[in-house]
């Protein structure tokens, strides 16, 4: 079967005056029909520009390199800009963080649905506002026909953010893109706006990239899961097998940083020194390799690209087939001083 | 679970336990957001108040941290505020070390207490002057507050602040745009720290910032406390946060405290239906897979709450006198919560 969406070797440059800047180096992956993927990374670790390469909104000078990005199969990544309107809206719908910008304050929310699915399918005028209608109630906004001439700006946050995935959805596209979908909501609402995203997407077998920093809402909601550090693919795979048995030394510091309501809260959190580096100052090598506590000479010269890992791939020496070029430390040393499942550990220690 | 009221981690002095730094006590703050008032003459309407904080008692312990937790609109923020004397409040007062913030005082009197008291903001990105050197910034309170005369030793002052916070010594001669979010955090912390104070309002210090740094800001605000006996108001949206942190905690909801209690009883014994539906719809990535429990309906427009219970329209438990009557504090165990349920319980075990 076709991955719904393709990415291979994608490559995405920003030219500033003091150089090329790479937002994103050398990243592959697939998503699979009806697929959530989670994109995770720290703020500039990468994750909207793939969101914006892959529906080719890149703000300029931003540019795809290299890499091929493709959709169904076809290739989309070298579209011109009117293929690519087309495409946008219809085959990939796209969900914002903020609910309140993606939305025209000056239109009725019926308007703004009804010119969207106009844009996309021949119906009348009629038509296209009873779908406009349907689409409103199966997001659960209470009392739908009437809403329809009503503004934005009299919704609440999560109603609007109901109102985006209606708008996303109303054209049937095969993929959705979702860019901190939640971020900008409370956790009572999120946990609304998350099962409703999931569920429509799953009636429709729409494939879903949710890109979010919280790991807390990928752990429930994502199939896989994508890791990215400084524009590079860290660790991707299911996602109870990163939750659980990160195999990235990167992913696993993540894990351990993140305050869980499990767990003894006296316990100081487990942190990663340092902070990632800028685009502008990322080292050779492995871009965590000074943050990194089995780094050895090789991480430093070299860059490690993903090898299989357990259920997942992790771009990391440490899972290297040839043992004899794996870090020579011990790997559990510094991890199990902190409690926490080593990264090669058996499920069963994890507790 | 042996000790539930003592945490390991972080001891009190043992001969101040028990006496509150921080006491609050019905505490309200309306505002006013009526049109003016010739529009009001021309076309119709009355005046229209939203009531942020609705009479909130609490008080904090030397040493400890109290959490205040509620969804936006909770009135998290303006509490903060009152308490460090940034918002005179419409009633109640806040007290620090026996000394009313907001009481008619001298202008010395005043600034002795203010001294007392700190904020640490959410955005660092906004909190520090751009166009000052770190130096600048940190010497800023010494200076206000007069603490050290001698320049060169207030940059040492600065120097020792620094390393305190985990940063070096010299990154005084830097401006803010040199550091990353984390490290602009702490150096919001070590100007929090300069002018010695007792007590510090955390309004959601670590929600602008990325995981890995956030476990090193949080790490840095216990560890602080342990050394230098800090009293923490800490206000966040983030359950999972709160339960790293806190000693108490007191859940918001619409400018009320609908349940206050023991950090370690809140999280594993809930008791209002709202802290436990909250609990419940925190995503977790320990959650194996649970479902969520999604709560119903959001949170109504705060210029309009519903009578009695502002959280009746939500509750799972809802009965009738649950819509005009609004529910006092109930004592159970150590947590008091506004709730009619335990209304009950109090009766029977009388």
């Amino acid at each position: 079967m076709t991955a719904t969406l393709s990415v291979r070797n994608l490559r995405v440059e920003i030219p500033t005056r003091a150089g090329v800047l790479r937002a994103i180096d050398d990243l592959s992956f697939d998503i699979a029909p009806g697929e959530v993927l989670g994109v995770v990374g720290e703020s500039g670790a990468g994750k909207s520009i793939t969101g914006s390469a892959i529906i080719g909104l890149l703000e300029p000078p931003g540019r795809v390199a290299a890499g091929e990005i493709r959709l169904g199969g076809e290739r989309i990544d070298d579209l011109g800009p009117d293929q690519m309107r087309r495409i946008r809206g219809r085959r990939i719908g796209m969900i914002f963080q903020d609910p309140l910008t993606s939305l025209n304050p000056l239109y009725r929310i019926g308007d703004q649905l009804t010119e969207t699915i106009l844009t996309h399918e021949r119906l009348s005028q009629r038509a296209a506002r009873d779908k406009a209608q349907k689409l409103l109630e199966e997001v659960g906004i209470p009392a739908a026909g009437a809403r329809l001439s009503a503004y934005p700006h009299q919704f609440s946050g999560g109603m609007r953010q109901r109102v985006v995935i209606a708008l996303a959805l109303c054209a049937d596209p095969e993929l959705v893109i979702a860019d901190e979908p939640t971020t900008a909501l409370d956790v009572s609402v999120q946990a609304q706006i998350i099962a409703l995203l999931k569920r429509l997407c799953s009636e429709r077998g729409a494939s879903v990239m949710l890109i979010t920093h919280d790991m807390g809402v990928i752990a429930e909601t994502a199939d896989r899961v994508c890791v990215l550090y400084a524009g590079r693919l860290a660790e991707i795979g299911p996602v109870r097998a990163v939750v659980k048995h990160p195999q990235h030394p990167y992913t696993h510091g993540l894990m351990s940083a993140i305050p869980s309501l499990a767990g003894d809260p006296d316990e100081e959190l487990a942190q990663i020194p340092g902070a990632m580096p800028r685009l502008g100052a990322i080292p050779d090598g492995c871009a965590f390799n000074p943050r990194c506590d089995h780094a050895f000479a090789r991480c430093r010269a070299e860059r490690p690209h993903p090898y299989s890992a357990g259920a997942s791939d992790a771009a990391c020496f440490l899972h290297d087939p040839d043992p004899a070029r794996r870090p020579p430390e011990p790997v559990a040393r510094a991890a199990a001083a902190r409690g926490i499942a080593a990264a090669d550990e058996t499920p069963e220690a994890t507790s | 679970m042996t000790a539930a009221h003592t945490s390991p981690a972080r001891p009190a002095a043992p001969d101040q336990d028990a006496v509150p730094l921080v006491e609050v006590g019905g505490l309200r703050r309306v505002f006013d957001l009526s049109k003016p008032w010739l529009n009001r003459m021309i076309e119709g309407g009355g005046r229209v108040t939203l009531t942020a904080v609705d009479g909130v008692d609490f008080s904090i312990n030397r040493g400890e941290t109290y959490a205040l937790v509620g969804e936006s609109g909770s009135g998290k923020s303006t509490i903060a505020k009152m308490a460090v004397g940034l918002l005179p409040p419409s009633a109640g007062r806040v007290s620090i070390d026996g000394t009313d913030v907001w009481g008619e005082k001298g202008a010395d009197a005043m600034r002795r207490m203010r001294r007392k008291i700190q904020m640490i903001f959410q955005d660092p990105f906004a909190s520090l002057n751009p166009r000052w050197r770190v130096q600048a910034i940190i010497e800023e309170p010494i200076k206000a507050f007069g603490l050290i005369a001698d320049p060169k030793d207030r940059a040492a002052r600065v120097g020792e602040l620094l390393s305190l916070v985990g940063l070096d010594a010299r990154d005084g001669q830097k401006f803010p745009h040199e550091f990353s979010g984390g490290q602009r955090q702490r150096i919001a912390i070590a100007r929090a720290l300069a002018s010695d104070p007792q007590f510090i309002v955390c309004d959601e210090p670590t929600s602008a910032l990325d995981v890995s740094v956030q476990a090193q800001v949080l790490n840095l605000l216990r560890d602080l406390q342990e050394r230098l006996g800090l009293t923490y108001l800490f206000i966040s949206h983030n359950l999972a946060v709160v339960r790293h942190v806190a000693t108490r905690v007191g859940v918001l909801y619409l400018g009320r405290l609908v349940e206050e209690a023991p950090a370690r009883e809140l999280f594993a014994a809930p008791k209002h239906p709202y802290t436990k539906m909250l609990l419940d719809a925190v995503p977790d990535i320990e959650m194996e897979g649970k479902e969520r429990l999604a709560i119903a309906g959001e949170i109504p427009n705060p210029v309009n709450p519903p009578p009695g219970c502002h959280f009746h329209p939500r509750c799972p438990f809802v009965m009738e006198h649950c819509s005009t009557d609004t529910p006092p504090a109930h004592l159970v165990g150590d947590a008091a919560v506004r709730c009619h349920l335990f209304a009950e319980d109090r009766a029977k075990t009388r």
